[in-house]
């Protein structure tokens, strides 16, 4: 026996794995053909997705762009089951605007661009307060210059060399560098929230038109509750301050902005052509209704949440009341109301503008929804939390503001996004009541003698606006869950 | 020795309505209800003075008057002189029939696409994600025209199945036809019939049952009955002695043999639709507005019902399924014993919520002619008599009932299966 042995004595150089269990093969393996039953189904799933791709191409491409008529279609594209595009070349503008004047088309877009800029600074953090404000005046630049004359071209060629201005600083200096000036005391530009601030009674004012002096005077109202809530909260104490600039507002409003409003518009006239509701349509009638509806729903349905989490027994009831009733109903029944009703609630002789009611009704809708989101947000929050803000000392509302809604708020966010999202899907109903939105145009569209029987690609164009949006609104929710996700992981 | 004193007896003074925590929330409930108050009786005296000036008393006399139109699909006997209160009850019946089809097949719909979007199968997965992103995000009513549009404007006419060579034939054995006007399916017959039951006279309330389904359904349900007793005892006996009794020919047994039996004394035949002249004649009439607001419906809630699935099926820790392994539980064991009883917690009340999101999407059915409740009561009911205060406020009342009573089954469900804490 002798006692020799072989002991390797360093370490082999690692083999590459199998050819199979690596690359496109082996991802293949593992994802598609890891068992007989997964092999069946990839396979039957490719030719679901390999027909369905060639029908939809062969469907699809077809040169039709420019046909005037189905039959002209047929004849561009030499017959078989084919799309005719040419029903989108001509009718997209209307699906898009409805009747609004084509020569004040720059207003409903110029306020679709603002609402970018208006909602930038509230959803995107990491864009810097500089590039907000040479956002406002690329947008402001572009639309001078688009409207033209000396004027124009003067403040457009203006405003954009503000915007490259800002720009060519904010991108020249890096944040730290930023940073420091800040702390040494540079002036900083304005917090772009004041934009956001504005936007809500700027863009009544470029959709309906009328005088820009009604809306500065609404404005007026919030700025005069605000000083004198500052004055009277001082002299007063915080309640009565509260009660009393709310009553200050509230009498400028009944009382005095009109009038004020008329008066300055009779000396500096700033007026633009007045728009009627009924020309309104198409998407950006969707848009408004949506955006308005979004909106306003968010703060409402807060307090209404609020209020149902509440220990006040009335304060309660009603909530309960008011949110059980309106989730009860379809929003059909709620149009319906403010297409028909809501006129006999009002005082004799009151009679407001289609849009406005059905921006109510939908309003009221949407806030019910969103009470029930943010309830369970706030239900999910652990008792510890109201805990430790009682004591900590802090009132209500300071509690509500500091500690307990930014953590009820970011549990609900998907909650809140999928409101927003079924809101926006849900303004489509105003086209039985009458209201041309795109769904309403696509049936007189389908009558036109001219594109009779055009299914797939009017519905299909439709689709993909309302798809667009909704999916870039779900998108952006995940984003956002994962920004404020604070949990460690 | 001990000292009382006295607790400081403040006099009432009227500024501690507002800044004492006591009486504060009294003052805030106070104004709350009387502002609400006002509301409601200004509300009320613009509505009278309103209604006054139009010269239109609230009353709802209107449901005993006669109704005059037609209601192309319905499921109890309606002509147009019945009164508005009929043509209400066939609505409400057609929005309970299309609510109840929608929930069973996008409930089914929906879990077969939620499971299969967890599937280890990248395509399969992908191509379940495309589903439930393109219809959740796309507005239900667009689904609902367009499926009405598409069904319209393929479908054969009638007139198209007429003639030695017809251009479309009948499918599934020349039993059901798909037409632009409807489908068609064979219709349940019982020559030996027992009769009907007739209720509620001649009332606007009236409705016959037939007495041969009553029995069958009451034979069938027993027969479930009974096979549940058999497992029972199945699993009483297996305890005892270790041996299960097999016992699937007597559950199935029990089950069908005695309905089969009645099936057969009663004379039970398929009643197929036929083409007669220009259109078709017996079986079962669906029409379009019917099948393209059931199908609508259910491809979009079936998006819904798939994410609710498969978000049931995450929330289920790994540790679960880990642990049931480690008790030597075989996959499908684990699966009926551990995963499902955990996940139907979080599936059910969501799922819940999304059968009344059905029901409340249903009454689109205006926007393609299927005539439910908004239709009748709502749509033409409104329209001829011009009540608008009185169908809405029914109208808003009959669906707020169906949602109460829907949330009740919720609210039961949710304590009977909460977790037993503490």
């Amino acid at each position: 026996m002798s006692d020799m042995s072989y002991v390797r004595s360093e370490m082999l150089p690692e083999r590459a794995p199998p050819a199979s269990s690596v690359g496109v093969i082996g991802w293949m393996r593992a994802n598609l053909f890891s068992s007989v039953l997964n092999s069946i189904l990839s396979i039957v799933s490719l030719v679901l997705v390999v027909w369905l791709l060639s029908a939809f191409l062969s469907w699809a491409l077809s040169p039709t762009w420019s046909g005037t008529s189905v039959n002209n279609c047929r004849e561009l594209s030499g017959g078989g089951h084919v799309a005719c595009w040419g029903v989108i070349r001509e009718r997209w503008v209307q699906l898009l605007f409805g009747f609004y004047p084509p020569e004040e088309y720059w207003r409903p877009m110029l306020a679709f661009a603002l609402l970018f800029v208006a909602v930038t600074p509230v959803l995107f953090s990491m864009i810097s307060r500089r590039m907000n404000w040479v956002m406002l005046c690329v947008v402001l630049g572009v639309t001078a210059l688009y409207l033209g004359g000396l004027a124009g071209s003067i403040a457009g060629l203006a405003l954009l060399a503000l915007g490259a201005a800002i720009a060519y600083k904010a991108l020249s200096t890096d944040k730290d560098a930023r940073a420091a000036e800040i702390a040494e005391g540079a002036k900083r530009l304005p917090n772009p929230l004041i934009f956001t601030a504005i936007f809500p009674f700027l863009t009544p004012w470029l959709l309906w038109g009328g005088s820009l002096w009604l809306p500065i005077a609404a404005a007026l109202g919030f700025v005069l509750a605000f000083y004198a809530y500052r004055y009277l909260a001082a002299v007063l104490g915080s309640l009565s301050g509260l009660i009393l600039s709310v009553i200050v507002a509230l009498v400028w409003w009944l009382f005095m902005a009109v009038p004020f409003g008329n008066a300055i518009g009779g000396i500096i006239p700033l007026d633009l052509v007045q728009v009627a509701s009924r020309d309104f349509g198409g998407f950006m009638l969707s848009l408004t209704i949506g955006v308005v509806a979004i909106g306003c729903s968010l703060p409402i349905g807060i307090v209404l949440a609020l209020g149902r989490q509440s220990d006040l027994f009335i304060v309660k009831t009603l909530c309960v009341g008011f949110i059980e009733f309106i989730r009860g109903v379809p929003l059909i029944t709620l149009l319906f109301v403010a297409s028909t009703l809501l006129n006999i609630f009002l005082p004799p002789g009151t009679n407001f503008d289609i849009i406005l009611r059905v921006l109510i009704m939908v309003t009221l809708f949407a806030s019910a929804y969103m009470a029930e989101v943010i309830r369970g947000g706030l239900a999910a929050l652990p008792r510890g939390q109201y805990e430790a803000a009682d004591a900590l000392g802090l009132d209500y509302w300071k509690a509500q503001r500091l500690i307990i809604m930014p953590q009820a708020l970011k549990i609900s966010i998907p909650g809140i996004v999928s409101t927003f999202i079924g809101v926006f899907k849900d303004t489509t109903l105003v086209s039985i009541i009458g209201l041309l939105d795109p769904l309403g145009l696509s049936n007189s569209i389908r009558a036109d003698a001219n594109w009779i029987g055009l299914i797939w690609e009017l519905y299909g164009f439709i689709a993909l606006l309302f798809f667009v949006f909704c999916f870039s609104m779900s998108r952006y929710s995940m984003y956002l869950e994962r920004r404020l996700r604070t949990d460690h992981r | 020795m001990t000292t009382t004193t006295d607790p400081h007896q403040a006099s009432f003074r009227l500024s501690m309505l507002l800044y004492d925590s006591r009486y504060r929330s009294m003052t805030i409930q106070i104004i709350a209800l009387i502002g609400f108050l006002t509301l409601l009786g200004w509300l009320f005296s613009n509505t009278a003075n309103n209604l006054a000036d139009l010269g239109k008393e609230p009353s709802f006399r209107f449901l005993s008057e006669p109704a005059g139109y037609d209601i192309n699909q319905r499921l109890l006997e309606y002509t147009n002189r019945d009164t508005h209160m009929r043509a209400a009850l066939m609505g409400l019946l057609n929005t309970l029939l299309v609510a109840a089809l929608g929930c069973v097949t996008a409930t089914i719909l929906g879990v077969i696409i939620g499971v299969l979007r967890l599937s280890p199968n990248w395509i399969v997965s992908r191509l379940s994600a495309v589903y439930v992103e393109a219809f959740r995000n796309v507005p239900v009513l667009l689904w609902i025209v367009f499926t009405m549009a598409i069904l319209i404007e393929t479908l054969p006419a009638p007139k198209a199945f007429r003639g030695e060579t017809p251009e479309a034939t009948m499918k599934l054995f020349d039993s059901v036809a798909f037409t632009n006007r409807g489908t068609y399916i064979p219709e349940p017959l019982f020559s030996n019939t027992l009769g009907n039951l007739h209720f509620f006279g001649e009332s606007s309330l009236r409705f016959d049952v037939s007495l041969d389904l009553i029995l069958l359904a009451v034979l069938f349900f027993g027969g479930i009955f009974a096979s549940i007793k058999i497992k029972r005892r199945a699993d009483r006996i297996q305890e005892q002695t270790g041996d299960r009794p097999t016992t699937w020919y007597w559950s199935l047994g029990v089950i069908f043999v005695p309905t089969l039996i009645v099936m057969v004394a009663l004379g039970f035949h398929l009643g197929y639709p036929e083409l007669k002249g220009f259109n078709f004649k017996g079986g079962i009439y669906m029409r379009n507005s019917l099948i393209a607001l059931w199908l609508a419906l259910s491809l979009y809630t079936a998006a819904f019902i798939a994410e609710i699935v498969r978000a049931g099926i995450l929330a289920i820790s790994k540790g679960q399924t880990e642990a049931a392994g480690a008790l030597g539980l075989r996959p499908n064991r684990t699966m009926n014993l551990v995963v499902l009883p955990q996940a139907l917690r979080v599936i059910i009340p969501p799922l819940i919520s999304n059968y009344l999101n059905l029901t409340k999407n249903s009454s689109l059915a205006i926007a393609v002619g299927y005539m439910d409740i908004t239709g009748t009561l709502g749509g033409i009911t409104m329209n001829q008599t011009g009540r608008e205060l009185e169908t809405v406020l029914l109208l808003m009342l009959v669906y707020l009932a169906i949602s109460l009573t829907i949330s009740a089954v919720m609210n039961w469900y949710n304590e009977s299966v909460k977790l037993k804490e503490r």
